[in-house]
């Protein structure tokens, strides 16, 4: 979904112009995102880039200094108004769960239901306690539990079904998965996206693994340094980033200097062709490894430097030969080769160091301007 | 004043994207405020003094502290001190050794027995030697009395800190080449360096405070001589000063502790689980480490229990007489109950801050804290006795008063226990309680406070079993006609009626027993932090 979406629409939560400091530490330097009802958000950044924060302003634990938070239309936090955590019929998953240790799992999804409205009686608490562990894949015997008798991976979970337990219409998680083994984190991701999309659910995942956001969400937010770098859908936040540091940040990337002319840019990897050039002359390209294919009849040539053996693929660094033309015309606008790439092969016996490969480029490059 | 000086304030701790605030939020000001208040409160006693000293004037002053008395008095106290703190200090580390860390047959009975004679009031404890030995006195029986009495405030935290060793650190040191004898000297007994300096610092406090212990054995020192002039000339200045000099020495040995407490990290390193720590075999050791345990324990607690209970075969059925020792009974319960529950409630605010809003402005409260924690029951006795006689007259010799100073003394127990409880209960469940929609004060109250709560009352067993040994303040405050077991059992000891004070001195120790290993067991959490 596009950020320009207006607010009265479709959107659920609106964030204008929201900073934060605490003491004398700028956290949040003017933070603006939307987002739509039952869709799903994640905003990725390096740790300590104010993406917990952020989502704490939207809980309701923190004050934002300026700016305003709204839902549904009506403001939350800002301009002298301010709805306490517990009014905002949000649901908050922390970081590592923080289910009550001295609760059983049963009574801690339990913990919001508002008995008065299931009609009182335990059965039906316990009813609605036994769907909502199903809904998140845990047997209903696990009720029982205690917290501390549960592996990681079950907390979460548990964490989760209480927060859906109030059926809110928004949910936030915090890096909800990182605390759990590489194996069981896809497994667990795709489990939760199943069950909020079911659910209908608006939903924010806050993460700095950046293969999480873009696998999990339809929109990614990038935070860096306080401020949403760019906010887009995951396809074009990979392949199209606005800044070489949210390019670095989402994928390893390619960047060698070129030289822009009209939509063309011409570097030691040959002419690219570039969609929205930002200035031109002296650009700094960017492409991904999986661009850079090796292909028998490819254009351009390379030394193979050294490889790292991954099992499915390999990574393949190369030292880029002089392209024919700056060796006859010798012309200072066309970077002169010599630069050490790194890109992705899956035949290891292909590339060994020392021998010479043939590459192409497919698909189109990105630029940056050269001052940053 | 047991292992709470022993901890060290404790930062707090932090997650991306949320940062401390040096003051607490505005909303928290009025826990701020009453912290604020508690704290002023607590330096009444060591602002009486140095108002005092100021007030009696240099001359005055020099030439009251400079007599042969004063001399005498001195080289007393050094001496015990000299004396009875190393020996502490060894006794204690070689039980804690030798239960946590060797393969010594009934570790776990021993492990406890070595706890006990902390249930044994050091009056008791100098009462039943003097029933033993009735010649006892001077400077080498007060050393042999104080030992006894005081090491396992050293044996506590030593094997505390031992069990929760990580033996990845000796492994490494074996596989350095350092052999055993010499992986004890330069690996662990390093990380029990602030075990030490926390045990010998209390050590050191409970020396300068005892009262009864030393006046039972005609053994002078400065708290027996304010006791003395207290007694003698009401509130003169001769007793004031010797009580500046005391809340020096106090003061002197926290700075010592603060000093030699060093600035090394000791918590582990590393991620990954610990592995249980390896015991050594003790061979020809065994039956030689037996003995000594067994010798340290019988001269410890049983020789106390013996003669209690043999007095009171001697005294037969006429010293339990109920019309006198019912009321003192309960009396001693009332304020043991009352002290503990004021204690607890106002150590709650400062325990908040210094665990929800670490920073300079909690760091400075506790600062004041631990001064204050160091005075002897006697200079906050005499400070109250003055500031309630010159300032509030209605107060003076009132419940009230007593328990306000029972409060000043033990807060530091409380305060150590409801930290771990409050660090048990972070933010993160109290404001996962407030999004699943319970108001503040709710989420608070069901999350927070139920959290808290059995650290909350480990505390206050702690308090009430100090407020049923203490003596030195009972004494100088409580309301005319007041009987506790303690004060009950010292006119009781002083009249050499020795039987009839058996009774007294019996219950004291049925009381004190079931807390002291509460504060064993308690120890053991609390280890390492």
């Amino acid at each position: 979904m596009a950020p320009s979406v207006a607010a009265t629409t479709n959107s659920h939560l609106q964030i204008t112009d929201v900073t934060k400091n605490f003491g004398s530490q700028a956290v949040l330097r003017g933070v603006n995102l939307s987002v739509a009802k039952g869709g799903t958000t994640a905003i990725v950044g390096p740790s300590g880039s104010g993406k917990t924060t952020l989502l704490r302003l939207i809980a309701g634990f923190e004050h934002p200094d300026t700016g305003t938070i709204s839902l549904n239309g009506t403001t939350v936090a800002g301009d002298g108004a301010w709805l306490p955590a517990h009014k905002r019929q949000i649901g908050y998953v922390a970081q590592d769960g923080a289910l009550f240790p001295h609760l059983t799992v049963g009574q801690n999804v339990a913990f919001g239901l508002n008995a008065a409205r299931l009609e009182g009686s335990r059965r039906a608490v316990n009813a609605r306690v036994t769907e909502l562990l199903e809904m998140v894949s845990l047997d209903a015997s696990m009720a029982k539990r205690r917290p501390h008798q549960l592996s990681g991976g079950q907390q979460q979970r548990v964490a989760l079904a209480r927060a859906l337990a109030r059926e809110p219409e928004l949910m936030l998680l915090d890096e909800p998965f990182s605390a759990l083994d590489a194996g069981l984190r896809v497994a667990t991701r795709r489990a939760v996206a199943k069950v909020l999309a079911e659910a209908g659910v608006t939903t924010i995942l806050v993460t700095h693994d950046q293969a999480e956001a873009l696998s999990f969400a339809d929109q990614v937010a990038v935070m860096r340094g306080g401020k949403l770098a760019q906010i887009g859908n995951p396809f074009v936040v990979y392949t199209r980033p606005a800044d070489r540091a949210t390019a670095e940040f989402l994928g390893d990337a390619v960047i060698l200097d070129a030289w822009l002319e009209g939509t063309l840019a011409t570097c030691s990897l040959g002419a690219i062709p570039v969609r929205r050039p930002p200035a031109q002359g002296r650009v700094q390209l960017m492409l991904r490894p999986e661009q850079i294919r090796i292909a028998e009849d490819g254009p351009i040539r390379g030394v193979v430097v050294d490889t790292d053996y991954f099992g499915p693929e390999t990574t393949v660094r190369l030292k880029l030969n002089v392209p024919k033309e700056v060796a006859e015309h010798a012309d200072h606008r066309y970077p002169g080769g010599g630069e050490v790439i790194t890109i992705r092969h899956w035949n290891a016996s292909i590339a060994r160091p020392g021998m010479e490969l043939c590459l192409r480029v497919v698909g189109e490059a990105v630029a940056f301007p050269m001052d940053e | 004043m047991t292992s709470d000086l022993s901890a060290p304030p404790r930062a707090g701790t932090t997650t991306a994207g949320r940062g401390t605030s040096p003051r607490p939020p505005f909303g928290v000001s009025a826990v701020s405020v009453l912290a604020v208040l508690i704290a002023l409160f607590s330096l009444v006693p060591l602002g009486y003094v140095a108002y005092m000293t100021v007030a009696t004037g240099w001359d005055t002053a020099v030439g009251l502290i400079l007599r042969p008395r004063v001399g005498e008095l001195l080289l007393n106290t050094l001496l015990l001190m000299a004396a009875t703190i190393p020996l502490c200090l060894l006794l204690g580390v070689a039980g804690a050794w030798l239960v946590e860390r060797t393969r010594l047959r009934g570790h776990r009975v021993w492990a406890v027995l070595l706890a006990a004679p902390l249930a044994v009031p050091a009056f008791v404890n100098s009462y039943a030697w003097v029933s033993a030995i009735p010649s006892l006195g001077g400077l080498g029986s007060g050393i042999l009395i104080s030992t006894l009495s005081y090491f396992p405030l050293v044996y506590i935290p030593a094997a505390a800190t031992l069990s929760r060793l990580d033996p990845a650190i000796e492994q490494s040191a074996a596989a350095l080449g350092l052999g055993a004898w010499r992986t004890f000297f330069r690996v662990v007994l390093p990380q029990l360096r602030i075990a030490l300096t926390g045990g010998a610092l209390l050590v050191g406090l409970h020396l300068l405070a005892e009262y009864g212990a030393f006046a039972m054995i005609r053994f002078d020192t400065f708290t027996t001589a304010i006791m003395t002039q207290y007694q003698s000339t009401f509130n003169g200045a001769a007793g004031n000063m010797l009580a500046s000099v005391l809340v020096f020495f106090c003061l002197l040995l926290l700075l010592a502790e603060v000093r030699s407490r060093g600035s090394a990290r000791y918590a582990r390193i590393g991620s990954g689980v610990q592995a249980k720590a390896l015991r050594l075999p003790l061979h020809a050791y065994h039956v030689p480490a037996q003995l000594f345990l067994l010798a340290l324990t019988a001269l410890a607690f049983g020789l106390p229990l013996y003669f209690v209970l043999r007095w009171i075969l001697a005294g037969g059925v006429d010293v339990w007489t109920a019309s006198e020792f019912l009321p003192a009974l309960v009396t001693t319960f009332t304020y043991g109950l009352a002290g503990a529950a004021a204690t607890t409630v106002v150590a709650f605010p400062m325990a908040y801050l210094a665990v929800r809003h670490p920073g300079w402005f909690s760091k400075s409260l506790e600062l004041s804290n631990y001064v204050t924690s160091s005075m002897p029951g006697i200079v906050v006795a005499l400070a109250f006795v003055t500031v309630s006689i010159r300032m509030v007259p209605g107060m003076y010799q009132t419940a009230g008063l007593l328990v306000a100073a029972y409060v000043l003394l033990f807060l530091p127990r409380a305060l150590v226990n409801l930290r771990a409880g409050l660090a048990q209960a972070p933010k993160e469940l109290d404001e996962a309680a407030q999004a699943l929609g319970k108001p503040p004060l709710l989420a608070f109250i069901r999350v927070t406070l139920r959290l808290t709560a059995p650290a909350a009352a480990g505390g206050a067993a702690l308090v009430f079993l100090a407020i049923a040994n203490e003596l030195t303040a009972t004494l100088l405050l409580s309301p005319n006609g007041t009987r506790t077991l303690a004060t009950e059992f010292w006119s009781k000891s002083s009249e050499i009626d020795y039987a009839g004070a058996a009774p007294y001195a019996l219950l004291m120790i049925l009381l004190s027993a079931p807390m002291t290993y509460l504060l064993f067991q308690q120890s053991k959490k609390v280890a390492g932090q």
